[in-house]
């Protein structure tokens, strides 16, 4: 009884829980497998349709009386790479009409002529003909004719299916992309824009969560920048510091802070001066990064902001009865109540922030030294159009995901293994 | 008096002085003002005086009239130090030196002995400094959006600075950008295809996320743990990663440029987290009611609909509100998949009107507008429900 009970249950749950999970399966988990797959062909963004094979239909008067007609097909291969093999070829006539002179490969049975063009290669082109006369000797109506559209089909295999595999993509991506580069860039981003997230998260956490007018009107404000839209944010900021117009170099040189507009999204280094130290500091790169922790922060804001309300109050009463500072609470009692929080914000934004695409793209377009894996994938695979390379880059891109979490939960396990 | 504490507390207060000041002197200069020099030193310098009085004249007079003559004093002083300003940037000056001096309330010579009271005063301003700042942060880009979508590109290229609305123009004359994004851009259309597909991607991804929830909430099946893990591993993985096989096979399958397209692809990349969502929220529904609806013969699409749904609204809300956003701000599959005008979402719309340099900037800035307002209006109104949403489906943006 209780064992088809459960049976049931098995059951039932598979049918509740399989639409979504085929769902999840077909549009997340596939997709990474198929990466695979295309990062290991040499296969361009114009190569990825089937090859068709397509006839345009024209026709010609070729007498006074309009009793014959020549129709001209222009034959071609849809694909420039790909050979389509035994192509059918099929049009339809109305009552009364029939071919003259017909093709050898073709033949007219039923008011059809059906032809059998065998293999097109690629890039093939043939203007074919058909001359037809009405066996009555009536005039034909051009418009039935053209109207009537050929029927034409093939087998061509389908590019992304083939099996001749490639290191090529690989290789581009290791010695002819600036890897090096492109690696140090990406992490430039992602640490600092992950320390500065929690950082002010941090800040903004502490300030709220003192007894002050407002708290929740500053709770919703502080959630703007991450519930707005990035495209209406990222241009609002392009808008802002835009150098020849835009109102943050205007104010800066309006009350004399600098003499110059500086592009701060256009230019690579700005040579910085601070207590003699002379460096080169990534101008534009670092635009972005505060960008990002301007609309990433609060997130790490909410979370803290919400452990913080759950340290008990007991804990600071009884530091202000042993005489403890302000910082010393802080150092000794919130500091260590939001470790765990800070370690899981800082995965959870260092992998979102590894994966970021949308901001850099719509400030810099990965220009001036702000070109990230991210980005990288979308310009070999579209600006590029050359999806292979595209796809080897976005297969970098998890396995060092994958190790992050490795290493992640490696050291999440020891500390656990500790404590 | 303790001398150093006195001196913390007279440079911390008007450093705090100061900084409002300089914010309320840029929003002035940003009204068309001609004001070239924030005279920081000047009042720094003032401030420290009226700190100093403040804390001299304690409690020998009532709190009120002492903090409305020091602010007085203290306009009329900055009124004379600076270049000449109209009355309501000066009226402006008082209500924040106001404001400032009521802050000083809690301090007197007799507080100022008190122990560690120098941290005290610098973590009290940090915080004043620190919500100004923050506020003024977050909200000058969205001022800037708002006032910019109000005028003219040519005038912005005259003053960069003037950002005041000419209210002598007619209504039609000063909402221009958004009648002609409406008329010339067609924005409209933008406008229901955001909302179609938003709207689109809650319910569907109510429809699967729900049972799927419900199972691994409550019933008993191979895999149920392996299932409930991988949701959030699935998670991290990027949409940047699934683009290219995605705009493949969807090349191939004519899906290209379709809302229904677009809509698969949201669902799916929203699923995991509402379904991670919901099952919190079921588990804490009582077993007990279900039990009494299996008595009544209700069989487990029954009890979903009659006893789940009703008893978990609130979680539904939220996590419908929190995939409507994810789904209204999505970005990069719109930009991947759509590429004719006529399937555009709000967001493509205004990345492709971008990608024209002769748009003038006041059109973008209203579309702008118009893809963030529906997101702000509903947040501030569901802020309860989007936050735990946050909270919960954190993992995602």
């Amino acid at each position: 009884m209780s064992d088809s009970l459960s049976k049931l249950e098995k059951r039932t749950a598979y049918t509740l829980v399989l639409p979504a999970v085929l769902l999840v399966f077909a549009i997340v988990l596939f997709p990474i497998f198929a990466n695979v797959w295309i990062s290991f062909k040499d296969i361009e963004l114009k190569d990825i349709r089937i090859p068709e094979p397509r006839a345009k239909k024209i026709v010609k008067s070729i007498s006074e009386n309009q009793s014959e007609l020549k129709i001209i097909y222009k034959l071609r291969n849809s694909s420039l790479i790909q050979e389509i093999r035994n192509v059918q070829f099929q049009d339809k006539f109305p009552t009364n009409i029939s071919p003259i002179n017909l093709d050898p490969r073709c033949n007219f049975k039923s008011k059809k002529v059906i032809c059998n063009f065998g293999n097109w290669q690629a890039k093939y082109r043939e203007n074919f003909e058909i001359t037809i006369q009405n066996n009555n000797g009536e005039i034909i109506d051009k418009k039935t004719i053209k109207l009537q559209k050929p029927i034409l089909s093939g087998r061509a295999d389908n590019p992304l299916l083939t099996t001749n595999f490639t290191l090529v993509n690989f290789k581009k991506v290791f010695y002819e992309n600036n890897f090096v580069e492109l690696l140090l860039t990406t992490f430039y981003f992602t640490f600092f824009g992950t320390v500065g997230a929690i950082v002010f998260g941090i800040l903004a956490a502490q300030l709220v969560n003192q007894n002050i007018q407002g708290r929740t009107y500053m709770r919703g404000i502080l959630l703007f920048p991450y519930v707005g839209p990035v495209v209406a944010l990222a241009y609002t900021w392009t808008l802002l510091l835009d150098p020849n117009s835009g109102t943050l170099n205007a104010l800066l040189v309006n009350f004399n802070i600098i003499e110059q507009p500086i592009n701060l999204l256009g230019q690579k280094y700005i040579n910085m001066s601070i207590l003699g130290f002379e460096f080169k500091l990534r101008l534009a790169l670092t635009t972005v990064i505060f960008f990002e922790i301007w609309r990433y922060f609060p997130l790490a804001f909410l979370f803290i902001l919400a452990r913080l309300q759950a340290i008990p109050q007991s804990l600071y009463e009884a530091a202000d009865v042993d005489g403890a500072s302000p910082i010393q609470k802080f150092i000794h009692i919130t500091l260590p109540q939001i470790t765990a929080i800070i370690s899981i914000l800082f995965m959870i934004r260092f992998i979102w922030n590894f994966n970021k695409f949308e901001d850099i793209f719509l400030l810099t377009g990965g220009a001036s030294g702000t070109r990230t894996l991210p980005i990288n994938v979308y310009q070999q695979g579209f600006a590029v159009s050359d999806i292979g390379m595209g796809s080897a880059v976005s297969i970098v891109i998890v396995m060092l995901l994958i190790s992050f979490m490795i290493i992640y939960f490696k050291l999440i396990g020891k500390r656990a293994n500790e404590s | 008096m303790n001398l150093k504490s006195l001196s913390i507390f007279l440079i911390i207060s008007s450093f705090f002085l100061t900084c409002i000041l300089s914010i309320w002197k840029i929003m002035a200069t940003l009204q068309g003002l001609n004001f070239n020099n924030l005279n920081t030193t000047h009042v720094f310098l003032i401030g420290i005086l009226v700190s100093l009085a403040f804390v001299l004249i304690g409690n020998k007079i009532n709190h009120l009239i002492k903090i409305f003559s020091l602010s007085f004093l203290f306009s009329i002083l900055y009124f004379h130090l600076n270049e000449a300003s109209p009355y309501w940037y000066i009226f402006g000056v008082f209500l924040i030196t106001l404001f400032f001096t009521n802050k000083l309330k809690k301090y007197s010579t007799q507080s100022l002995k008190e122990d560690f009271i120098s941290e005290k005063i610098i973590f009290d301003f940090i915080t004043l400094f620190g919500i100004v700042f923050f506020a003024f942060v977050i909200l000058f880009p969205f001022y800037i959006m708002l006032v910019t979508s109000f005028k003219t590109q040519i005038a912005l290229l005259v003053n960069p600075l003037d950002f005041s609305l000419d209210f002598s123009k007619s209504l039609t004359e000063l909402f221009k950008s958004y009648f002609v994004i409406f008329e010339t851009y067609n924005f409209g259309r933008y406008i229901l295809i955001s909302s179609a597909v938003s709207i689109g991607t809650v319910i569907v991804t109510l429809l699967f996320a729900i049972p799927a929830a419900y199972a691994v909430a409550r019933l008993n099946f191979f895999g149920k743990n392996f299932l409930s893990t991988s949701i959030l591993i699935i998670y991290m993985f990027p949409a940047i990663v699934l683009v290219i096989p995605l705009y493949t096979v969807f090349s191939q399958l004519g899906l290209r440029n379709s809302i229904f397209g677009l809509l698969i692809v949201y669902t799916a990349t929203t699923l995991p987290v509402a379904i991670y969502m919901l099952q919190g929220y079921f588990k804490s529904i009582p077993k007990e009611i279900e039990d009494a609806g299996i008595m009544d013969g209700q069989n487990w699409f029954g009890i979903i609909l009659k006893i789940i749904i009703p008893l978990s609204l609130p979680a539904i809300a939220s996590v419908a509100l929190y995939v409507f956003m994810i789904a209204w701000n999505e970005f990069l599959f719109s930009l991947m998949f759509l590429d004719s005008p006529k399937s555009f979402t709000l967001s493509r719309a205004i990345q492709y009107l971008s990608g024209d340099a002769e748009t003038p900037r006041q059109y973008l800035m209203a579309g702008s507008v118009i893809v963030t307002l529906p997101v702000l209006f509903i947040f501030i109104y569901f802020e309860k429900y989007l936050v735990s949403g946050l909270t919960a489906g954190s993992v995602k943006e």
